[in-house]
């Protein structure tokens, strides 16, 4: 299978690799996918508490080229973004960025949930409903 | 320096020896005849040409030349093999006994047959790839009509005891077939010592051109017939009908030639490589599993599994390197591979197997470049991977409730 340039590079340079500490109230923490599916990602953010903004994000991925290119993406685009904005990130601008092939739109849809999961997380931490 | 890309997907197929393609040009030049063409000097010469072809194959196989018959590939003698059995023998009985990890052209042949009312026992293997010889005892009736089970398998390169087979197969008057597709030229493969009916062989497996295949089918004792797959002109003893690919006979020929008389040395320089290969990835990496028996294998084969990293990403880090891998993401059907599976390999390591295939171009340059690349991109990826990290800190992978549904 022929990879998009974009891909290649995230592969190459996969951007915001590494752990936020889980004990950070301020940190929401997605799991999704699973090892027999070939795919897990780990997607991290810490929220600012005043302004509610994502300030940073890490990951984590266990997967094809575009998994890693996905969830590297999501990091990279939900920082800097407010929670409602972040939540707004759909798996199809994912594919369009990087130009993913049918057989590889699960990668962006894992993204997609990796982003709702790590929001999620945050939100029930901070007393947050849904 | 060594050149790159390197091949190292030696079971999928093998590049063609220059000796074999220097005996074939002339036969894509000025000798162009049809060796049917029993007139003339040019279908002389083609004629020619392909009996020596034969014999050779024959030789490699310690059969009777008169027994090869000329075919488009492996999957073409696989089919003519069980089908053209099934079919001839069905007064007889109406049972096959095959195995879980047999080659698809050998798996979706059965289903076909299957479905025309032939009934089939699909044999598991143990967590080694071996087919335990009480199994295949126990399953055969009085139905039985043929057994048709690897020499060598493709994916795990782990290898069969044909020999005990062949032997349960002529106690109990049962037809044995096998595919010998990945054995013939790597290990000692001999008809006769073994007890083998039918033997399905292919030229690009043995450093020999793509598109020709044979089928050894005995001639004697017992004397098999085979019910053609296509209608024709009835070359071949009537069993395969189509104009005789010279040139790819001729080359065939050579590649067995050339396979036959280096088979020794080559395969102890294979085995010395893919050892060096082996235990240099142990040894710098922990959590690496052996697919398969690591002693009944092809010399050339290592079929591993590196926990933690997918197989494709692991693929895609070492794209200066031709091999493969039995992640569901390299496949067409999205599934991990059904051989591993049928090891008892989880899927969680099935996504993160590759396999490498030594053959007779690659040098000790290039294993020691290819394992310094996996170890490089390994270590890389398992700093990337969530779940290496979460094996670290001691969480049991397994014990972990997977939201596969966010």
């Amino acid at each position: 299978m022929a990879y998009s340039d974009k891909v290649i590079d995230h592969y190459n340079n996969p951007r915001n690799v590494g752990a936020l500490s889980k004990e950070d109230p301020n940190v929401g923490t997605g799991l999704v996918g699973a090892p027999e599916c070939g795919d897990v990602m780990k997607l991290q953010i810490k929220v600012n508490e005043e302004s509610g903004v994502i300030e940073d994000a890490k990951f984590k991925t266990f997967g094809c080229g575009s998994a890693i290119a996905s969830s590297s993406l999501a990091t990279e685009w939900v920082k800097g973004k407010t929670l409602a904005e972040a939540l707004a990130i759909k798996n199809t601008d994912i594919v369009k960025e990087l130009s993913l092939p049918p057989v590889k739109i699960h990668c962006s849809v894992l993204a997609e949930d990796a982003i709702k999961a790590a929001i999620h997380d945050w939100k029930k931490k901070n007393g947050h409903k849904g | 320096m060594v050149k790159l890309p390197i091949y190292m997907d030696n079971h999928a197929t093998t590049p063609l020896d220059p000796r074999v393609l220097d005996a074939m040009l002339p036969y894509l030049q000025e000798r162009f005849g049809n060796a049917a063409s029993r007139n003339h000097k040019f279908g002389w010469e083609a004629e020619q040409a392909v009996e020596g072809g034969r014999k050779e194959i024959a030789a490699l196989i310690g059969a009777d030349p008169r027994e090869i018959v000329f075919t488009s590939g492996a999957t073409e003698s696989d089919n003519l093999a069980v089908k053209g059995a099934a079919w001839m023998y069905r007064e007889k009985g109406d049972h096959i006994v095959t195995c879980v990890t047999e080659h698809k052209a050998i798996l979706d042949t059965c289903k076909h047959l299957e479905k025309e009312g032939f009934r089939v026992t699909f044999l598991p293997v143990d967590n080694k790839g071996i087919v335990d010889l009480d199994d295949l005892r126990k399953a055969i009736t009085d139905k039985t009509i043929l057994i048709s089970i690897m020499a060598a398998n493709n994916e795990v390169g782990v290898i069969q005891d044909v020999k005990e087979i062949g032997k349960i197969a002529r106690e109990r008057g049962v037809l044995f077939h096998t595919d010998a597709v990945q054995a013939a030229g790597k290990i000692p493969f001999n008809v006769n010592e073994m007890n083998v009916d039918i033997a399905s062989l292919s030229a690009h497996k043995i450093y020999g051109p793509k598109g020709v295949g044979a089928l050894f089918v005995r001639r004697r004792n017992p004397r098999v017939l085979l019910t053609p797959i296509i209608d024709g002109g009835g070359h071949e003893r009537g069993m395969r009908s189509g104009t005789l690919n010279v040139p790819g006979i001729v080359g065939f020929g050579k590649a067995a030639r050339v396979a036959r008389e280096s088979l020794a040395t080559e395969s102890a320089e294979m085995f010395r490589l893919r050892e060096k290969l082996r235990t240099t990835l142990e040894r710098e990496l922990d959590e690496v599993y052996i697919n398969g028996h690591l002693e009944k294998r092809l010399p050339g084969n290592l079929n591993m599994s590196f926990a933690y990293v997918e197989g494709e990403s692991l693929l895609m880090g070492i794209n200066d390197v031709a091999v493969s891998s039995g992640s569901a993401c390299t496949s067409a059907s999205l599934e991990p591979s059904y051989v591993l599976k049928a090891l008892g390999v989880g899927e969680d390591l099935a996504h993160t197997s590759i396999r490498f295939g030594i053959g007779r171009f690659n040098t000790e340059e290039e294993v020691d470049y290819v394992a310094s690349r996996v170890i490089e991109v390994v270590r890389r990826l398992r700093e990337l991977s969530p779940l290496y990290e979460m094996a670290k800190e001691g969480i049991d992978l397994k014990s972990v409730h997977w939201a596969t549904e966010a």
